[in-house]
């Protein structure tokens, strides 16, 4: 989220500042989430949040079109598994019309069986969303960092705000563990953290209690087992379990929806696993002939509201951007739209810089061709991540710092061998690389 | 179109190709994705390789390097870092190299692209991702590149041959362990290797236990372990986790040609004398199975050459076969189909069970018909049992399934 406000206003003659507490770009919530484009068809009608999903679901459809981010709107398929869930389709049909989705409609089941031939048998049908879609997660954020940096916005990683100080003469002074930084405008995107920042700014209007999200990828050999993604009749607290191929060319199950206490708790539990892993096999039993290649765990930054904790507080020039749950990928650019245009409302000028940097990102998803299938050097085996790819996330704009942030760049080590063949050699590449 | 293209030059891939230069097949290529051929042994820096394929004993660095050298010797051309990605519409290898990028259309393809461990995301582990976390391959590599913090004090999850390989390779780099465990009653290996590494290193054996957790960030500080017989659940203070064993083949390339696998062993089905289910394709070495000893491997690869050349040479329809299937606690048998009469590599068949088996009696039958009873010695599981392969000949090609299973009772 910090990202795309930090892009948004570096399109302008701003002198901006991205800080991250965290060690690189998306290395918080941002990488672990259901990587999935959503219509807001099912969001609250009227709420900020179904208008900035509905809106960022365009605009990001038309960005990463032209910088390059893997997205497909492959569609989604809500299948109710009982008669009561059935019952319950006019009403999110109503929610979506509401909504502006006009292309939502009914699947019967020998439809819904056609499109989707390896589905756990009882589905009592479907509601087809045409226009849901899944979108890379990694190369999102790191796109519109990328950008910034390049229009001249300056990326300190590493660093958290301690206090925040209001300047008598307005403004703000941010006490951050890298030394003292003023500035005007002051906006807060701090994910988990966004409501201990707010209080340090001096308001505090929510609190964030995180909610776990645990999710298994599984082997690419199962992809053909999926065309769309296939999501649940959702149930007052959570969408319920989904499961969807990712632009990487796996499948993907969950998430579970588990409130915790602790903002860094991104364990996986046995229960959770055990449950996705039926839930998996019941929607899509195939699955379980399959190989588990990862499990991961998001926190959601759930409030004590149903709605986006989006405020500006003009006379202040602070912008909070608070309690962005799952859709918070979908909506980023539209969030970053939106506080653009409040903060220059509240009097940040806005002069727009005539032909500001455009990024054109690495692919690494399967939607289009990969490198290596130009012939090159391949290091990471199950992956096909090339030395060339390597070298290339070394030398960019914004460089990995670790084995992480060099996996969400190139996909290498995210692997069914997680390592085994090739993670030495990258750990080698990343360690000459870096010093 | 060449005659032959090996997919993986690991012992298998060179031996069976080396071979084939031997039985006088002009042109046989052999594909490795690695940067230099010769597959996991080059990774295994200890002694115990080749005295029983290659009459002489090696390091597994050194033996590797004189497969290659043999292969080379013998006119197989190997090409390294060159990658196999998929197949073709028309049944051709799409092969990235350094510099290009082709299809490569093969008379006769032997893959032999081996098998790797389970890491901990297949095993479904949880608790948190931290670094520190490791299977014996990665492990092994890390030391081979002298990277630096490998651990200070690690947990082997596993009580197999290759999980006291990791030991040494640990003290070797300078890591205690704190322990060892496995879900089993008992270790797998043998019995020297337990008593010696108990001696040497006060090595903890903790059986029938599982590992329940991983915690710490970023770096492992603790695993939970349960007593499967009580319940109980402990920490164990730990920067590192190395996952050994739990063996899977390495077969995208099976699956993604169309192949037909066999449930037990999830490698590539195949007959005695290593046919996939596929006219012309052909399997080797441990992607028929997790795992065998790299000379066994090797032993495979040279007896699948002899199918390969006789395919070549006559390019005879691919024969009709009947598949071998295992019953509980058996786990699999390999190979495991049969179709000409041809006796197997090594003139025997390997049998696994997932459970210790104290001289089980076991039976082979195809449909209500005995085709071979016999008792075997201890069965271990993570070791194969030899079964003799002289019933073959009682075998009704046209009929149905062959059953393998133990009268034993689990242990």
């Amino acid at each position: 989220m910090g990202a795309a406000v930090a892009r948004e206003l570096s399109r302008f003659h701003l002198s901006c500042t991205l800080l991250e507490a965290g060690p690189d770009i998306g290395a918080g919530t941002s990488k672990a989430n259901t990587a999935l484009l959503h219509t807001g068809f099912d969001a609250k009608p009227g709420t900020l949040e179904a208008r900035l999903v509905r809106r960022g679901h365009e605009l990001l459809s038309a960005y990463a079109a032209q910088v390059g981010i893997p997205l497909a709107r492959i569609g989604a398929l809500l299948v109710a598994w009982t008669p009561e869930q059935r019952a319950a389709f006019p009403e999110i049909v109503e929610r979506a019309h509401a909504n502006g989705d006009a292309a939502i409609r009914g699947v019967e089941v020998e439809e819904l069986y056609r499109r989707e031939p390896h589905l756990g048998p009882g589905a009592h049908g479907a509601l087809d969303i045409p226009d849901e879609g899944i979108v890379c997660p990694f190369t999102t954020p790191l796109a519109y960092a990328t950008e910034a940096v390049l229009n001249g916005c300056e990326l300190r990683r590493g660093t958290r705000v301690v206090a925040v100080e209001r300047r008598s003469e307005g403004g703000f002074n941010l006490q951050t563990t890298a030394g003292l930084i003023s500035t005007r405008f002051f906006v807060n995107a701090a994910g988990l953290y966004s409501d201990e920042l707010d209080r340090l700014a001096g308001h505090g209007g929510f609190t964030i209690t995180p909610r776990r999200g645990e999710l298994i990828v599984y082997d690419k050999l199962a992809r053909p087992l999926l065309n769309h993604i296939v999501l649940a009749v959702p149930t007052g607290t959570t969408k319920g379990v989904l499961v969807a191929p990712t632009v990487f060319g796996n499948v993907l199950v969950g998430p579970t929806a588990q409130d915790v206490q602790r903002k860094d708790d991104t364990s996986s539990t046995a229960e959770g696993l055990a449950y996705l892993r039926a839930e998996g096999t019941r929607i899509l039993p195939h699955l379980s002939q399959h190989e588990t290649t990862a499990v991961y765990v998001g926190l959601r930054a759930a409030t004590e509201h149903t709605d986006y904790q989006l405020t500006i507080h003009a006379a202040e020039g602070y912008a909070c951007i608070g309690g962005i749950r799952s859709t918070g990928l979908s909506a980023s650019l539209a969030i970053a739209e939106h506080v653009r245009t409040e903060l220059g409302a509240a009097g940040l000028e806005l002069r727009p810089k005539e032909s500001p940097a455009t990024v054109r990102m690495p692919n690494i998803g399967e939607l289009s061709p990969r490198p290596y299938e130009q012939g090159g050097r391949i290091v990471c085996f199950c992956e096909r991540v090339t030395l060339a790819e390597i070298e290339a996330a070394l030398g960019s704009t914004i460089p990995p710092v670790d084995l992480d942030g060099l996996r969400r760049r190139t996909r290498v080590l995210m692997g069914r061998c997680q390592g085994f063949y090739c993670g030495a050699r990258v750990a080698a590449l990343l360690r000459e690389g870096t010093e | 179109m060449t005659d032959v293209i090996v997919v993986g030059g690991g012992p298998a891939g060179l031996a069976c190709a080396i071979e084939l230069r031997r039985r006088g097949i002009s042109d046989v290529v052999v594909l490795d994705r690695e940067e230099r051929a010769g597959g996991i042994p080059r990774h295994c820096a200890h002694q115990g390789f080749g005295v029983r394929d290659l009459r002489r004993a090696l390091t597994g660095p050194a033996y590797a390097q004189r497969y290659v050298e043999l292969a080379q010797r013998a006119g197989v051309d190997i090409r390294a870092e060159t990658m196999v990605t998929g197949w073709s519409p028309d049944g051709s290898l799409e092969v990235t190299a350094p510099e290009s990028r082709e299809s490569l259309r093969a008379s006769a393809i032997v893959l032999a692209t081996g098998c790797r461990e389970r890491p901990r995301p297949a095993r479904l582990v949880p608790g948190s991702r931290p670094e520190g976390v490791l299977t014996t391959g990665l492990l092994q590599q890390l030391v081979e590149l002298r990277s630096p913090r490998i651990g200070t004090r690690a947990v082997i999850v596993g009580a197999e041959h290759v999980s006291f390989s990791a030991l040494l390779t640990l003290v070797h780099a300078g890591v205690r362990v704190a322990g060892m465990a496995t879900h089993l009653p008992r270790h797998q290996s043998l019995p020297g290797a337990v008593v010696g590494a108990a001696l040497r290193y006060r090595l903890p054996l903790w059986t029938r236990t599982l590992l329940t957790e991983i915690r710490g960030l970023p770096r492992v500080e603790e695993v939970e372990l349960r007593d499967l017989g009580t319940g109980a659940t402990r920490a164990v203070t730990c920067d590192t986790v190395v996952f050994t064993a739990d063996w899977i083949p390495d077969h995208e390339l099976s699956v993604t040609g169309g192949l037909e696998l066999d449930p037990g062993t999830r490698g590539p089905q195949v007959d005695t004398a290593l046919r996939t289910t596929h006219a012309g394709l052909f399997a080797a070495g441990n992607l028929l199975q997790g795992a065998e000893p790299a000379h066994v491997a090797a032993l495979s690869g040279r007896h699948a050459a002899a199918a390969v050349a006789g395919w070549l040479n006559q390019c005879d329809r691919w024969p009709e076969r009947v598949p071998i299937v295992c019953r509980p606690p058996l786990l699999w048998i390999s190979p495991n189909a049969v179709s000409g009469g041809e006796p197997p590599s090594r003139d025997r068949f390997a049998l696994r069970s997932s459970a210790f088996l104290d001289g089980p009696d076991i039976e082979i039958r195809q449909h209500d018909r005995l085709l071979w009873t016999g008792r075997l010695r201890r069965m271990v599981p993570g070791r194969s049992s030899s079964l003799p392969a002289s019933w073959l000949v009682k075998v009704d090609p046209h009929g149905s399934a062959i059953e393998v299973q133990s009268a034993a009772q689990w242990h």
